[in-house]
């Protein structure tokens, strides 16, 4: 069976989105590129302009400026069809209270078509909701109507599943569940474009991330490629640390060595570690422990976000980012 | 989902009405259609008077059929337009409480085809009240007075089953000012996304018009106010019957109602869902 040409074109495009409201920037010159089998994470303090982008992405907002697309159609031109291969939900999914679950998702398949309808089971079950599909959904809980939004959203089987903050207010079990529900659909090869303010859970699914600040991006790309990026700051022990240091001076390609407590602190890439310990032995020096500080995505999310540091700093470790 | 599978706009109006009759609200613009015939008629039997000034007031207690007609004339003041106002004002508006309208928006369905969809249950909410109201006015006056041949404003008798045609047709025409009072409900729930601001909103400019037909000076702007509109279908009850002022209601409807649906389904279509 031919591969449709929506099918070819990348799941999300956004060039120069731009939101403003009265005189506030919501979100700022926004460019995003997500990739067929990506599980991209969209990274950011809260009110940094995430969902605004997202709901941007979905048509439900106008930008001031920009356009974007999914599977190569916009929103605000294609309509509905932009949408096709395309499901999820910004902030918490709603539903009509006075329906039950299984009511709501009656609605929303009637309102994708198709065999929509014939996959309300599947989804109940899938998302351990199918003992509470006949309960009205003012008296779910959070988590239960998280849970209903994943449902609701692969209903559309979508090759382009969009999710804000899904682990928000649910309960440790509940955040586990829905890593492994992600991870799995993503292993089943769909697109995942994940919003979040955790670190961890976009440090565990992702493997490309956008970091966003006051609503501009400040990095984009390979998440390993961030991380290496950033230099690894190397720990070192040794039996006399005042000539350690000195050797780490002189070293070609080591800097910002240092003490630090009982420890000597360097960075370096690896390569350079290597000669440095090879430096250390022949200078008479023994070491005791060499370990890498791999910089954590925390670090570098509040490097990012809250530091002085521009999208300039992360320059070298930008994947085609925006200007 | 794939293309080519997309819902057209019958089934969207389908879920529209499914929604609306779900809601507790819904059944209190009902109630008062049921209660207003019925303590009417307690009122008729207990005081054994008649309604003075109205058209067909002196007949309620000749013909049950006359009941439902009074009822259109006083319904008209703030009763038709309240019940109108409770489904139209709130359809859009309720979705952006709930923050439903990001749910529904993110289906497969176009913005116009939902905007349609609401549009339609509002006029059908509008309808079935009216319907409901002359159904329960019929046999409650029925019950006080018996159906018996009705008398027209041209002082001549017709036959029941002829009587209940006209009345029939009465409601027909009365639609029109409730069509243009669920158009201005409708641009009002959609521009303020507030359900009770809308409805009342909707109820205030209805009452506002009315006063603007009793102002001083202002009585040639009378033609064109939506209250006149609604005591066009008493062109029916003459013999012949006068089609003038149907003919007249139906344009002067029309001034009020496209304006306010246009301007409504162009706000719908590019406004931000920004809430919930």
């Amino acid at each position: 069976m031919p591969v449709p040409e929506q099918d070819l074109q990348a799941p999300v495009r956004a060039q120069g989105l731009l939101k403003v409201y009265d005189d506030v920037v919501a979100v700022d010159h926004v460019d995003l590129s997500v990739e067929a089998g990506d599980v991209y994470g969209f990274l950011g303090p809260n009110g940094a302009g995430k969902t605004t982008t997202l709901r941007m992405l979905l048509g439900l907002i106008r930008p001031t400026a920009g356009a974007a697309t999914l599977f190569g159609r916009d929103p605000l031109v294609h309509g509905a069809r932009a949408l096709d291969r395309v499901a999820g939900f910004v902030e918490a999914p709603r539903f009509y209270p006075y329906l039950t679950g299984r009511k709501n998702l009656e609605l929303v398949a009637a309102l994708d078509g198709g065999g929509a309808a014939s996959r309300i089971d599947s989804s109940l079950e899938l998302v351990e909701l199918s003992d509470r599909a006949r309960h009205r959904v003012s008296g779910y809980s959070h988590g239960m109507r998280q849970r209903l939004g994943i449902a609701g959203a692969l209903l559309r089987e979508p090759r382009l599943l969009l999710l804000d903050e899904p682990a928000t207010g649910l309960d440790p079990a509940g955040m586990r569940d829905m890593r492994a529900l992600i991870r799995r659909l993503a292993g089943e090869g769909m697109t995942v474009l994940l919003s979040s303010h955790l670190l961890a859970e976009v440090e565990e699914l992702c493997n490309r991330v956008a970091i966003v600040r006051s609503g501009a991006i400040v990095f984009e790309g390979v998440l390993a490629e961030l991380k290496r990026s950033a230099g690894s700051a190397y720990r070192l022990r040794t039996t006399d640390d005042d000539r350690a240091l000195q050797v780490c001076q002189a070293q070609p390609g080591v800097s910002d060595a240092q003490r630090l407590g009982a420890d000597l602190r360097f960075t370096a890439d690896e390569r350079v570690a290597g000669e440095l310990s090879v430096a250390l032995v022949e200078a008479g020096v023994a070491l005791l422990e060499l370990r890498s500080e791999t910089a954590t995505l925390e670090d570098l999310f509040f490097r990012l976000t809250e530091g002085d540091e521009t999208r300039n700093t992360a320059e070298p470790a930008t994947v085609g980012g925006p200007a | 989902m794939r293309a080519g599978r997309r819902p057209n706009t019958a089934t969207v109006y389908r879920w529209e009405l499914r929604k609306l009759i779900s809601q507790k609200r819904t059944y209190l613009g009902l109630a008062f259609v049921i209660v207003m015939p019925v303590l009417f008629v307690v009122a008729l039997s207990v005081r054994n008077g008649s309604p003075e000034g109205v058209a067909f007031g002196r007949y309620v207690h000749q013909s049950g059929l006359a009941v439902p007609l009074v009822l259109l004339i006083f319904g008209s003041i703030w009763l038709f337009p309240l019940v109108t106002a409770l489904v139209a004002g709130d359809i859009v508006a309720a979705e952006d409480h709930n923050g439903t309208l990001k749910t529904i928006l993110t289906r497969s369905v176009d913005r116009g085809r939902i905007f349609a969809a609401k549009a339609m249950v509002a006029g059908t909410y509008a309808f079935v009240a009216l319907l409901v109201m002359g159904i329960v006015a019929v046999i409650a006056g029925g019950l006080e007075a018996g159906l018996h041949p009705l008398t027209t404003l041209s002082g001549t008798k017709v036959s029941v089953g002829h009587g209940l045609a006209l009345m029939a047709a009465a409601l027909g025409v009365y639609m029109m000012p409730m069509l243009a009072v669920a158009s201005i409900g409708l641009l009002l729930s959609t521009v303020t996304r507030n359900s009770a601001g809308s409805v009342v909103g909707t109820l205030l400019i209805s009452l506002l018009l009315q006063l603007v037909t009793i102002l001083p000076g202002l009585g040639g702007l009378k033609p064109y106010l939506l209250p006149e509109q609604f005591n066009a279908w008493q062109g029916l009850l003459r013999v012949p019957a006068d089609w003038a002022p149907i003919g007249h209601a139906a344009w002067v409807c029309a001034l009020y109602a496209v304006p306010c649906l246009v301007a409504a389904y162009l706000v719908f279509l590019r406004r931000d869902v920004a809430g919930g």
